[in-house]
C-alpha cells in the first residue's frame, strides 16, 4: 500500500529551489527605496524550499491518494459524478479564452461573449425560462441570487413578503442561501410518499409567503408529482415558485420546468453540464427566470445589438453582483462545449439513460436495502441501512467496505428525514458492467455482515489511511502545519 | 457526441429488470405537457462530432483578442502573470479534477493533504492563525468576512474604504443588503481619509474594511487604520494582493481580524474573470464563525496521521438556515493551482516575483511622468499599479495603444468620476522593458 507522503513542507530544504524569474531588465531603485521600511514584511513567509520534480512527485503522489470519477464508480447521490468529456478541457484551456482579461474592452472579446450569449438562450429553452444569468459561482450562490430576485421583485410590487417555504427533504443551502437573503424560513414536512405534504404547506403558505423552494426531483430522487397543484397554490397566495435544479440531470431534454409552473430556478453547471467537479470546484450557477423577473438579474449582462455583444453593467432594478466580474467564465466554456456535442438529441439520452441507470441498481439493491419509498425512481434512489443497525452496522460502516471493493461512497444520511440514508446516484455514464460490479461488492458486504461484521466496523483496510477519527479532529482542530 | 455507454441489448436486461416495458414508464409522472421538444428555429441543434466542436469553439476563440497576444497592461483586481507548466499538467490529473468534495476522507487523502498545505501557505502568507479551504473569489471572500463581523459583533453597520475594488464594494451591497454600508472616501494622496473613518467610527460598525494595496495600487497606513477599528472594537477586514504580501507586511502584522484575498495572480489564468479563488484568513479566536470548508488533521485506527474536513456543524448541510455561509461547492481546484504556484515559488521567489513588480511598474511610472501633460494622481508609496491623468480622453489613449497592439490601462472614468481622464496602470514581471519603454514613447507621440 500506500507510504503516506509528507507534507510539502516536510520536503523543504534550505536554499533549494523551483521557479526563477529573469533578472529585472528595467534600472530601478531596491525595494527599500520604493516602499517605507514600516510597510515591509519583516519576515518570509514559511513556503517549502523545493525543486520542480519534488512539487510534481508530490502531488502527483497526492493526486494517486483520490478516488476519482476517472478512476472509480463515484455514485455519489446528488452530485452527478459523470463522466467529463476531455474535449471540453482542451476547449475551456484555448489561449483566447484562457488569457482574456475581464477588463478589456467587448471589442476584443467578442468570441467570448458569443459563447456566453449562445449558453445563456440553450439553457433558456431547455428550461423554457425567458432568460438566464450566467454570473453565479456555484448553486449555493445561484439560489441566493434567486432569492434576492425575488426579493427585489416584491420590493418593486410594494408586498411585504419576509417568509420562504423550505420542504424537509432540501438541501442545506437552501435554508442557508434564504437566511443570508433575509428571509424567516419555515420547514413544510415530507408525507409518506415522500412528496411535500399538501395540507402541510396550505397551512403555512400565506400572504407573507415569498418563495416556496422545491427540488424537482427531490433529493429522494422522486418527481414532485403534484407539482402543478403545488405551483397553483404558491401562486394563488401571491408567491413565486422556486426550482432548486441540482437534479436536472433526470429532467435535461425531456422536461422543461417553466411548463411546471416554476418561475425561478438554478442549474448546478458542474453536475447535468459535465463541468469537472475539481475535488469540490470551481463549478457554476446559472439563473433562469421567467420574463417578469428578467429585469432584476445580476449584472454584468450580455446584450446583443444586431450582430454585436456589448456588456451591460449596472441597470435600475438589479440586484446587483454577487462576485466580481462576469462569471466562472472557465466552466462556463467546459458546458457549452458539453451542449454543443450532445445537442437536444444527446440530451435526452442523458437523462433516460440517467434514470434507467438508478432504476436498475434500484431493481438490484431493494431487496438488501429497501427505499425510502417504495416505487421506481427518477435519477438517483434513496434507500435505507436502518435494518442493520438494529445489529449495530451503520449506513457509515457499509460505506467504508465499499471503498475496499473500490467504490466511493454515495451519499450517505441525507435526506435528513430517511434513516441510515444511502443516495445512489450512477448517472447516465456508467455502464451495465460497472453497476452489476457494485451491486455484487454490496452483496458480499451484506453477507461479510452476517459472518464477520467486525470487518465493517473496522473497514476500510486497503485505503490510503485507515478509518480516520474525525472527533478528534474537532475537538483539537489542528489546521495548519506548524514547524 | 453521446457518452453514454448501455447498448440497445443491455437496455433491454436493465428495462426486463426492473419490470418496466420501456423507459418511458419511468417518467410518466412528469405532465405531458411540460415535456420537452426541440424548437425547429431554436439555438439547440443535434449532437456533432468531436472534431466538429472544436472547430467551432477554436473559431470562437480566435475571435477574441488577448493580453498574450498583445502587450497588456491591465490590472484591477484581475493580473496576468507568469504560470508555470507545471501546475496545468498537475491539475489536470483526473484524480484531482474529477473527484468532489472529500466527504469519504479514507478516499480522498490527496485533495485533502493539498488543501491542508493550502491553508498552511495562506494562513501564513497574510500573518494570521486559520484559512479556510477556500471562496468563491475575492469580491464574495469580502462579503463572507463582512457577515461573520455583522454576527461576531451583534452590529449593524459596515465602513468601507472607496479605494477598496468597486465590484468588491456592489458586492458587499448585495449580500449585506439589510444593513447600512458607508463608504469612507480617500484623501488626495488616494489612501483612506483617516479622519473621515474616525467621524464615522463608533458602538454601531461591526467592521471596518480596507482594501491594501488598494484599488489605486497605493499602500495604505493599516497600522493606524486597525487601532481606529479596534479603539470601537469594530473588527478590521483587509483584502490584499497575495502578491504584493511577498515584500509588504502582512494585515495578520498590522492588526488585522480577517484578512481575504483574490488568489488568481497564484497561478491561474485570466480566464475572463473566472474560476478565480476566494482567500479566507482570520484569527483563531474567529475560527467557529468561519464560513466555508476547514480541513483538519487526525489519526487513523493504527495512529496514522490522516486529513479530514472538520468544525463541519458551522456548515449549511448540518446546521442549514443558522449556519455559517451557505456556501458548499468552493474553487478547490483553483486552491490545488495557488498551493502548487507557490510551492514552485518558495518563500525567495515570492519575494522576487513581487520586487520584480514593483520595480517595472515604477519604471513605467516614473517613464510616464516625464512626459508633458501626464501626472501621477497619487503621492503615495504603491506596488505594481498607478493612477495617471493625462489631457487626452482614456477613449483616444486606449485606441492608440490598440493600434500597437497594446492593451490600455483601465479607464477609471466609470469606477471613479470625480478622477477626470484617469487610467489605472499595472505592470507585471510579464512586461518586458522594451514593451514599457514602447509603451511610453506611444503616449509621448499622442
Amino acid at each position: 500500500m500506500n507510504p503516506q507522503e509528507p507534507l510539502i513542507f516536510e520536503l523543504s530544504v534550505r536554499d533549494r529551489r523551483a521557479l526563477e524569474f529573469p533578472a529585472c531588465d528595467a534600472q530601478s531603485p531596491e525595494v527599500e527605496q520604493l516602499i517605507p521600511e514600516k510597510f515591509l514584511r519583516k519576515k518570509l513567509p514559511q513556503l517549502p524550499e523545493v525543486s520542480e520534480f519534488d512539487v510534481v512527485r508530490h502531488f502527483t503522489r497526492l493526486s494517486q491518494l483520490n478516488f476519482s470519477a476517472d478512476t472509480n464508480f463515484y455514485p455519489l447521490g446528488s452530485c452527478t459524478m459523470k463522466y467529463n468529456p476531455k474535449i471540453n478541457e482542451k476547449t475551456s484551456s484555448l489561449a483566447g479564452f484562457t488569457d482574456a482579461h475581464p477588463y478589456q474592452d467587448e471589442s476584443h472579446l467578442q468570441g467570448s461573449m458569443e459563447l456566453l450569449w449562445n449558453l445563456e438562450k440553450m439553457l433558456c429553452e431547455l428550461t423554457g425560462m425567458d432568460a438566464f444569468s450566467l454570473h453565479p459561482a456555484a448553486g449555493a450562490q445561484g439560489e441566493l441570487t434567486g432569492l434576492l430576485v425575488a426579493k427585489k421583485y416584491f420590493k418593486t410590487l410594494g408586498e411585504n413578503r419576509t417568509k420562504v417555504l423550505v420542504p424537509d427533504s432540501a438541501h442545506g443551502t437552501n435554508p442557508a442561501s434564504a437566511n443570508i437573503a433575509g428571509y424567516s424560513i419555515k420547514s413544510v414536512p415530507s408525507n409518506k410518499r415522500g412528496r411535500i405534504d399538501i395540507d402541510a404547506l396550505k397551512n403555512v403558505l400565506d400572504e407573507t409567503t415569498a418563495l416556496v423552494m422545491v427540488t424537482c426531483p427531490n433529493t429522494l430522487g422522486l418527481f414532485e408529482d403534484q407539482i402543478l397543484e403545488i405551483s397553483k397554490l404558491a401562486h394563488e397566495a401571491g408567491a413565486l415558485l422556486y426550482m432548486d435544479g441540482a437534479n436536472f440531470n433526470a429532467l435535461v431534454g425531456l422536461a422543461e420546468p417553466a411548463k411546471l409552473g416554476f418561475d425561478i430556478l438554478h442549474l448546478n453547471l458542474h453536475k447535468t453540464f459535465s463541468v469537472p467537479h475539481g475535488g469540490g470546484g470551481p463549478g457554476a450557477g446559472p439563473v433562469g427566470v421567467i420574463q417578469k423577473l428578467s429585469k432584476f438579474l445580476p449584472t454584468p449582462r450580455i446584450l446583443k445589438e444586431k450582430d454585436k455583444f456589448k456588456i451591460m453593467l449596472e441597470s435600475e432594478s438589479t440586484i446587483g453582483q454577487v462576485r466580481a466580474f462576469f462569471g466562472n467564465t472557465g466552466a462556463l466554456v467546459r458546458a457549452y462545449t458539453y451542449i454543443l456535442s450532445l445537442g437536444h438529441d444527446g440530451l435526452k439520452d442523458v437523462s433516460e439513460n440517467a434514470i434507467l441507470n438508478a432504476n436498475y441498481l434500484l431493481s438490484q439493491l431493494k431487496d438488501l436495502f429497501p427505499p425510502f419509498v417504495p416505487e421506481t425512481c427518477m435519477h438517483e434512489s434513496v434507500l435505507s441501512g436502518s435494518r442493520y443497525a438494529k445489529d449495530g452496522i451503520k449506513t457509515l460502516d457499509i460505506v467504508k467496505r465499499l471503498l475496499d471493493y473500490g467504490f466511493y461512497a454515495p451519499t450517505i444520511y441525507f435526506p435528513l428525514i430517511v434513516p441510515e440514508a444511502m443516495m445512489i446516484e450512477p448517472t447516465e455514464t456508467e455502464s451495465k458492467k460497472s453497476m452489476d460490479d457494485f451491486v455484487s461488492a454490496l452483496k458480499t458486504i451484506a453477507q461479510e455482515m452476517k459472518d464477520n461484521p467486525q470487518t465493517l466496523k473496522e473497514a476500510p483496510f486497503t485505503t490510503p489511511v485507515r478509518r480516520l477519527d474525525e472527533v478528534l479532529a474537532a475537538r483539537n482542530p489542528i489546521l495548519k502545519w506548524k514547524q | 457526441m453521446k457518452f453514454t455507454a448501455n447498448t440497445e441489448q443491455e437496455k433491454k436486461e436493465m428495462l426486463s429488470s426492473i419490470g418496466v416495458a420501456g423507459v418511458e414508464e419511468l417518467f410518466k409522472n412528469i405532465p405531458s405537457n411540460a415535456l420537452f421538444s426541440p424548437k425547429k428555429e431554436g439555438i439547440l441543434k443535434k449532437g456533432i462530432s468531436e472534431m466538429e466542436v472544436l472547430a467551432h469553439l477554436k473559431n470562437l476563440s480566435s475571435k477574441n483578442l488577448t493580453v498574450a497576444d498583445h502587450t497588456g497592461f491591465l490590472g484591477a483586481g484581475s493580473y496576468f502573470h507568469f504560470i508555470s507548466a507545471v501546475v496545468p499538467a498537475l491539475i489536470s490529473r483526473g484524480e484531482f479534477l474529477t473527484a468532489y468534495t472529500p466527504y469519504q476522507p479514507e478516499a480522498s487523502q490527496g485533495t485533502l493533504q493539498a488543501t491542508f498545505e493550502f491553508q498552511t501557505m495562506i494562513a501564513d502568507l497574510y500573518g494570521m492563525n486559520i484559512a479556510n479551504a477556500s471562496l468563491y473569489d475575492g469580491a464574495s471572500a469580502l462579503a463572507e468576512a463582512a457577515l461573520l463581523a455583522l454576527r461576531e459583533t451583534g452590529r449593524k453597520k459596515i465602513l468601507v474604504s472607496r479605494t477598496t475594488h468597486p465590484e468588491y464594494r456592489l458586492t458587499l451591497q448585495t449580500y449585506c443588503n439589510d444593513f447600512e454600508i458607508v463608504e469612507i472616501p480617500y484623501s488626495k494622496d488616494g489612501t483612506v481619509a483617516l479622519e473621515k473613518l474616525n467621524e464615522n467610527l463608533n458602538e454601531d460598525v461591526a467592521c471596518v474594511i480596507i482594501q491594501n494595496p488598494n484599488f489605486f495600487g497605493l499602500i495604505e497606513d493599516g497600522q493606524t487604520i486597525g487601532e481606529l477599528a479596534q479603539k470601537k472594537n469594530a473588527l478590521f477586514i483587509v483584502s490584499a494582493n497575495p502578491i504584493s504580501l511577498g515584500i509588504l507586511e502582512p494585515p495578520g502584522e498590522y492588526g488585522a481580524d480577517i484578512a481575504i484575498g483574490e488568489g488568481q495572480p497564484l497561478g491561474i489564468s485570466l480566464n475572463y474573470g473566472g474560476p478565480y479563488l476566494g482567500l479566507f484568513s482570520c484569527k483563531e479566536k474567529h475560527l467557529r464563525k468561519v464560513p466555508g470548508r476547514i480541513v483538519g488533521i487526525t489519526k487513523d485506527l493504527e495512529d496514522k496521521r490522516g486529513f479530514v474536513l472538520t468544525l463541519q456543524t458551522r456548515e449549511q448541510h448540518i446546521r442549514r438556515e443558522k449556519a455559517t455561509s451557505n456556501i458548499c461547492t468552493n474553487e478547490a481546484l483553483m486552491a490545488l493551482a495557488a498551493t502548487i504556484h507557490l510551492s514552485l515559488l518558495g518563500p525567495k521567489g515570492l519575494k522576487e516575483l513581487a520586487a520584480l513588480n514593483l520595480k517595472k511598474a515604477h519604471l513605467l511610472s516614473e517613464e510616464i511622468k516625464k512626459i508633458p501633460d501626464f501626472k501621477l494622481s497619487f503621492s503615495s508609496p504603491f506596488f505594481n499599479e498607478f493612477v495617471i491623468q493625462s489631457k487626452h480622453k482614456p477613449e483616444i489613449i486606449q485606441e492608440h495603444c490598440l493600434k500597437n497592439k497594446i492593451v490600455s490601462g483601465l479607464n477609471l472614468s466609470k469606477f471613479y468620476p470625480e478622477l477626470e481622464n484617469a487610467m489605472l496602470w499595472c505592470v507585471t514581471e510579464m512586461n518586458s522593458k522594451d514593451q514599457i519603454l514602447q509603451l511610453v514613447s506611444l503616449l509621448k507621440g499622442l
